[in-house]
């Protein structure tokens, strides 16, 4: 969605600020929310797209002002109330009003490891022949969709050339709304950063996008 | 210290904000309690979680692909050809690094990475991203100023040299391969991982000189 989360080219965020010898979490919570997302994934019953969806569908104050643990949280909350597992009652309450739900695949200790090696690869079998090939000139679509999408607003209505083929990939757009995987070619897409930017725009700066087959129009 | 998506939130000394964080750490802790008690998660795995992600899975993956990869001329083509299965022989693999591309830096280009609409990083060979990468100010800048970018992390690279940024907007994540510092002929692999630094495998930093470390 064309939500706060599509910053690329955004300006006025200020300067990047590296924290020095940064801790992997900064607080306890932190660990433990991000914890629950990865073990709630399979018995939850959503995929990645859904959850990414789910974190930045919200309000641009919302979004900017939440740290980034805290949109996981607050897009965990979502993913489970929608699914009735758990009820807005039960969070705010922090205890159990009714009946749990029947779920599969609860993450043991035991499992971990081999769930973070399996992790979740999104080649499928191509259900057609690419139809771009490296070198081809393409424009990125005009879209603006109400749900997700990972085709970024700053390269809209751009043209830029093939770079790389990467297969066929799940297609989030899709995906995010249970309406199937429906893979597609993926490709690299690079553009001149006077394309992007415009002419007074730094002429050795080149930038790509990972574009889906649907992403693209022939230049 | 409360750090927002838009922004480092320098002060800490304000009350609003602690208040913030205490209701944070209550309703996470709440959360795992209510999660735990319907039967949906098991709480040694949420440790086992955390322990693999902030001790055992980090930068330091990365570095000695990096360091085989200087080494070794067959295994460098191999990594760049198709990286995945390269990293992987170093037994490197899995969630957020199911399909890996290596990015070779040249003197004449030098590549950055960057999710502009989340955070998407290769886990399995830099641990998770840090707060910088996954905030505003760097998705919003690195695709349109990149040089600026590098100027706030201390970097300033030749006015020629091409900038290369690549924007993980799909599953496809990607590893900078940075160029190998002069005078370290002959050393030893974990020698020079430990020249690799976190920073010059995104893409905002470069590696260590030979006189940087003992």
């Amino acid at each position: 969605m064309d939500g706060a989360q599509d910053m690329g080219g955004v300006k006025g965020f200020g300067p990047v600020e590296p924290e020095l010898d940064e801790p992997v979490f900064h607080a306890e919570w932190e660990r433990r929310a991000f914890a629950l997302t990865l073990a709630m994934g399979r018995p939850g019953g959503w995929n990645i797209d859904m959850s990414r969806f789910a974190r930045e569908n919200r309000p641009h104050d919302d979004y900017l002002s939440k740290s980034y643990y805290q949109i996981w949280l607050a897009g965990l909350e979502r993913l489970m109330i929608e699914r009735d597992l758990v009820t807005a009652d039960e969070i705010e309450q922090g205890h159990v009003l009714k009946a749990p739900k029947p779920v599969q695949n609860v993450l043991t200790s035991d499992d971990v490891k081999a769930m973070l090696h399996r992790g979740g690869p999104t080649e499928r079998d191509p259900l057609a022949p690419a139809r771009f090939a490296i070198g081809d000139r393409v424009r990125m679509k005009t879209i603006n969709p109400p749900t997700h999408t990972r085709l970024p607003r700053y390269v809209r209505g751009r043209v830029g050339t093939i770079e790389l083929l990467h297969g066929s990939h799940v297609f989030p757009d899709t995906n995010s709304l249970a309406q199937g995987e429906n893979p597609q070619w993926l490709y690299t897409v690079c553009f001149a950063g006077t394309e992007l930017w415009g002419a007074e725009a730094d002429p050795t700066t080149k930038v790509s996008v990972d574009a889906w087959e649907s992403y693209l129009e022939p230049a | 210290m409360l750090d927002t998506m838009s922004g480092h939130d320098h002060d800490h000394h304000h009350d609003h904000d602690h208040s913030e964080l205490s209701e944070t750490e209550l309703r996470v802790r709440a959360l795992e309690t209510l999660l735990t008690e319907k039967g949906y998660v098991d709480p040694a795995a949420l440790d086992v979680l955390i322990e693999t992600y902030e001790k055992k899975v980090g930068p330091r993956n990365g570095a000695r692909v990096v360091a085989k990869a200087w080494v070794d001329p067959d295994y460098r083509k191999r990594l760049l050809a198709d990286a995945t299965p390269a990293i992987a022989e170093l037994s490197y693999a899995g969630r957020q690094g199911e399909h890996i591309v290596a990015l070779e830096n040249t003197p004449k280009t030098h590549n950055m990475v960057v999710c502009t609409l989340c955070s998407c990083y290769p886990w399995p060979v830099l641990g998770l991203p840090p707060v910088w990468y996954k905030s505003a100010p760097y998705r919003s800048r690195a695709v349109s100023d990149p040089r600026g970018v590098l100027r706030d992390f201390g970097v300033a690279l030749a006015p020629d040299t091409e900038i290369r940024i690549w924007d993980s907007t799909a599953e496809i994540r990607y590893i900078v391969l940075p160029m190998r510092p002069p005078g370290t002929e002959g050393w030893s692999e974990d020698k020079l991982a430990d020249l690799v630094t976190r920073d010059s495998m995104i893409g905002t930093g470069l590696p260590k000189q030979p006189g940087e470390v003992t």
